[in-house]
């Protein structure tokens, strides 16, 4: 009994405006490429299925689930990580240092998923003034198991008031 | 898990795309937004020998108004139908009905047409193709055909497409400038499939209800649409109307048995309780809109 070799595809995939050019097996999920072959682990994988968040990341400029993508279908897109938010220096953008002032990370495993959705919930909101049903809601795609979700709501609303609020 | 391997074709045409469904049938999966197939894959629930991925076509997206309605392509995602303002001034209950699908980051991706063909009875855009008489456009090399409403669907995750035929389109209706709407659905976390879901439309004249539709999600092998509910066409729009028309469509469209899930008992309940709060929804936008 021979095994057919599996299919392999030359892709050419820009994480946070690197290029990232190699060959890969046509089933090899996105999740798997952005932490195997581009080296970068910030994106977790936890249930691959869709469902929790934590795999959450940008591709072509839209939060998607990076479980729920094979990298052949991201040949020439551009992806963005959590490892793309920070500045080149390592600076918290201000997201990511509202989280680290409200405690909104225990073990951090979701973390990444989090900062990546609100990302977008953010900049396709441009507000000062969410209240707390809207950022419950804006971060129902994304699971945490440790914090509560209290201080990460925290966190958002602290984050949307220094990014939009009005100058004193 | 991760996936089962599989041979990855990626079309630039629709065309192209029917062609090779047209010439591998039963071995090929459609990928459009992956976000019903990928998990099916990831669990090797689904294990297709060719994914033919539609992402690479060029001439099958966008949202266009049609013959009183509204179209949308194989590679429209969720999302752009859900900001589609074209959609939402012909058919309010679009966009109502996909604040309900999963949560952004899934609609971002996933497809409409696709999300209608994967055929989950759970689902909110296969009720809402249901209630309101969606027509799907099936195509295969032999041609096209349309599919109304509740014909698209035949079974949990089955449609009554053919091997060779991929949904090429899906057309909802408008709704009339005076008609009222609403989309609800109880999960018990949100963004979960929901347990029941409710979809209606009514229109009145005056207190009386002159037209009413409503369809369920979560009660049966496919996604239902009542015809009890004609029996509140004629009748006063009030509570103690949707109530009794609620407690015969609960014993209409309820065919599940009980499951791990929930009892058959309970999504009655659901289904009493969720339909009089669609009713009383529609009613009190119908009379919004009839006031504009």
């Amino acid at each position: 009994m021979s095994v057919e070799p599996e299919q392999v595809v030359d892709v050419n995939i820009i994480i946070n405006g690197t290029e990232c050019a190699t060959s890969v097996p046509s089933r090899m999920l996105l999740s798997d490429f952005i932490r195997h072959e581009a080296g970068l682990t910030g994106t977790h994988v936890g249930c691959e299925h869709g469902v929790c968040g934590c795999c959450t990341v940008m591709i072509d400029g839209v939060s998607a689930r990076s479980c729920l993508a094979f990298a052949v279908q991201c040949d020439g897109s551009e992806i963005r990580t959590v490892e793309g938010l920070a500045a080149v220096d390592d600076t918290l953008n201000p997201l990511q240092q509202a989280f680290h002032e409200c405690h909104a990370l225990q073990c951090g495993f979701c973390t990444p998923g989090f900062l990546m959705a609100i990302t977008e919930f953010l900049d396709r909101n441009q507000r000062a003034d969410f209240s707390e049903t809207e950022v419950r809601e804006a971060i129902s795609g994304n699971l945490c198991r440790c914090t509560g979700y209290t201080s990460i709501v925290d966190a958002v609303l602290l984050a949307a008031k220094r990014m939009y609020g009005k100058e004193d | 898990m991760k996936p089962a391997a599989f041979t990855y074709m990626r079309p630039e045409t629709i065309s192209e795309a029917v062609a090779i469904r047209g010439e591998y049938g039963y071995d090929t999966a459609i990928l459009a937004g992956g976000q019903s197939l990928i998990p099916m894959m990831n669990f090797r629930l689904a294990r297709p020998e060719i994914v033919i991925d539609l992402g690479g076509t060029t001439d099958a997206r966008g949202v266009i108004e049609r013959g009183g309605g509204v179209a949308v392509a194989p590679m429209t995602r969720q999302r752009d139908l859900e900001v589609s303002d074209i959609a939402h001034q012909n058919n309010p209950l679009i966009r109502e009905t996909l604040r309900h699908v999963a949560h952004a980051v899934v609609r971002n991706r996933g497809t409409v047409c696709g999300s209608i063909a994967h055929a989950d009875a759970s689902a909110e855009q296969p009720t809402l193709f249901v209630t309101i008489d969606g027509v799907a456009t099936a195509t295969s090399p032999r041609g096209s055909r349309t599919i109304t409403g509740g014909e698209l669907f035949s079974f949990h995750l089955t449609s009554t497409l053919e091997p060779d035929e991929i949904v090429t389109e899906v057309w909802f209706p408008g709704l009339a400038s005076d008609e009222g709407y609403a989309f609800t659905e109880f999960a018990r976390r949100h963004g979960d499939y929901a347990l029941v879901g409710a979809c209606a439309t009514m229109r009145l004249d005056g207190d009386t209800v002159t037209s009413v539709r409503v369809g369920c999600s979560g009660v049966a092998p496919t996604p239902a649409r009542s015809v009890a509910v004609e029996q509140l066409v004629g009748q006063r729009a009030d509570q103690p109307s949707f109530t009794g028309i609620a407690a015969a469509i609960a014993e209409e469209v309820v065919e599940s048995g009980d499951d791990p899930t929930a009892s058959t008992a309970y999504r009655k309940h659901l289904v009493r309780e969720l339909v009089v709060e669609a009713l009383v929804t529609a009613n009190a936008r119908a009379n919004e809109r009839r006031a504009d």
